[in-house]
């Protein structure tokens, strides 16, 4: 079963292997509101752990999303081009961003399981 | 972290019905108000432009002049505003800034005279600066009354006239920007045929303990959902209207703004308000920039604050920008100097650090569908 960890920027990573797939929470959806526009990153860009990689645009809004862990992009979610709804509507499935090859699995252990999510989530009222 | 607000929010005559009706709220010019509900935003927005929604206006500034003994409200208003507003007949409604004396923009708002009083309404988040200003200016000439307690309901949409005819058969006769009082489940009401979302449909001012069952009545139609502050934004850019403390402020004359249709020809020759030579030289000579609609080309999103360049060189600012949800794409506006402003000008809009490609072209970006009779 793959492992998914969160971030306290909302983020989510699903690992498998040294690849970890990233998206954005059910939470920060709801923050957001409508998706219109998801500007992901290129494959083969080398990213640090907290650099700012891709930018989801709300209707309110553009917020950068931060890159969970270190690694190189090796994938991104192109469908989102055509259907950035799919942020709202599936944001842990169809509304993924992109799959990075991590560089160091050791930041993972930096990174809260799904219990302490739902409490960190608690905890902003 | 919690930012503490300096002074607790307020709350419009609505705010129950917000929270049972599922609203996000947010802080906006000290008001705790609805964003969006539950449909979210593009919802909201397709719901205005095709069928109906209510949206609470109720924290903008209500404001009644009377005239006293042997002075005239509407001359002594002119004396703070471009605006023809002696011209204005019983029922007539306009729109006017009030300016400073460089010609900047102080605050925009709507003005109708009833006959016997003018009624003016201006933006929230400059209401008590408003009322000062208002006071120093008109206080020996007029009462003045701050309303600030009121609802103030718009009903926006194609179907805003068929669902207000049924409380009210009159208002479906009512011409864009006329107002009328009208009985509304019992409560003396002031409508008027405005709105700021470029649709048909009306603004009602309510006695404050009326606003919530009128909005509850109206809301029991079948053709009308609430909607938020998100939508207000984004119909009013699609409708290429200015918002205050954006496109237009202090810095911005109601010609750099392209709003010199509002300065009565009259007023143009005359001046007599405050910043009226700066404003009547621009008239005369053109304003240095002037405030245009941009098209980017693709996907990418200008907000607010981007710049606008052609060829490197940066020419201006875009103050709003956003995702039109009617024709799916990103719009925007801006300031660019005057020499590069006219339509089909190609230009680049500065998105995170890259340059967008964009059009200048005509507002407003979706057809206004105003009721002129």
């Amino acid at each position: 079963m793959a492992d998914v960890r969160y971030s306290e920027e909302h983020e989510w990573i699903r690992v498998e292997g040294d690849t970890g797939t990233i998206g954005i929470t059910q939470y920060a959806q709801e923050q957001l509101g409508d998706v219109v526009f998801v500007d992901v990153p290129a494959s083969g860009r080398k990213v640090a752990k907290g650099e700012a990689i891709a930018v989801v645009e709300s209707v309110k809004a553009a917020s950068d999303i931060y890159a969970p862990v270190s690694g190189e992009v090796v994938e991104s979610n192109a469908a989102l081009a055509d259907t950035p709804g799919d942020v709202n509507s599936e944001p842990m499935g169809k509304g993924w961003f992109f799959r990075i090859k991590m560089s160091d699995k050791g930041e993972l252990a930096g990174l809260m399981d799904e219990a302490a999510y739902e409490a960190f989530v608690k905890s902003l009222g | 972290m919690t930012e503490v607000p300096a002074s607790p929010l307020k709350r419009t005559p609505l705010y129950a019905l917000h929270k049972e009706l599922g609203a996000r709220l947010v802080p906006f010019a000290g008001y705790e108000m609805p964003v969006q509900y539950p449909t979210g935003i593009l919802v909201e927005h397709a719901q205005t432009r095709n069928a109906c929604g209510l949206f609470d206006v109720s924290h903008m500034g209500q404001v009644r002049l009377t005239a006293k003994a042997g002075h005239n409200a509407a001359k002594a208003l002119e004396t703070l505003v471009p605006g023809d507003i002696a011209g204005l007949q019983p029922g007539q409604q306009r729109y006017t800034q009030f300016t400073n004396d460089s010609g900047g923009i102080l605050d925009d708002l709507m003005v109708t005279s009833t006959g016997d009083h003018l009624q003016l309404v201006v933006n929230a988040a400059c209401k008590d600066a408003d009322l000062a200003h208002i006071q120093t200016g008109l206080s020996s000439a007029c009462e003045i009354e701050p309303m600030f307690s009121r609802g103030l309901l718009a009903l926006q949409g194609p179907q805003a006239v068929t669902v207000l005819s049924r409380f009210a058969p009159q208002v479906a006769a009512m011409k864009f920007m006329t107002g009328a009082f009208v009985m509304i489940e019992g409560a003396r009401c002031y409508v008027t045929r405005s709105g700021y979302t470029g649709c048909d449909g009306y603004e009602i001012s309510t006695p404050a303990d009326a606003a919530d069952p009128i909005a509850r009545k109206l809301l029991g139609h079948p053709e009308v959902k609430p909607i938020g502050l998100g939508a207000r934004d984004s119909l009013r850019l699609e409708a290429g209207l200015c918002l205050y403390g954006h496109d237009i402020d202090t810095t911005t004359t109601p010609v750099e703004a392209v709003l010199l249709w509002s300065i009565g020809k009259e007023r143009r020759a005359q001046g007599g308000f405050p910043g009226a030579a700066v404003v009547q030289k621009q008239i005369a000579e053109g304003s240095p920039r002037k405030r245009v609609g941009l098209l980017p080309e693709g996907k990418a999103i200008a907000r607010e604050g981007a710049e606008i360049a052609i060829a490197g060189k940066v020419l201006g600012t875009v103050t709003s920008g956003g995702f039109a949800p009617t024709l799916g794409r990103a719009i925007a506006m801006g300031y660019v100097e005057r020499s590069q402003s006219a339509n089909g000008t190609k230009v680049e809009l500065i998105v995170r650090g890259k340059p967008v490609p964009a059009e200048i072209v005509p507002m407003p970006f979706v057809k206004h569908a105003y009721y002129r009779g």
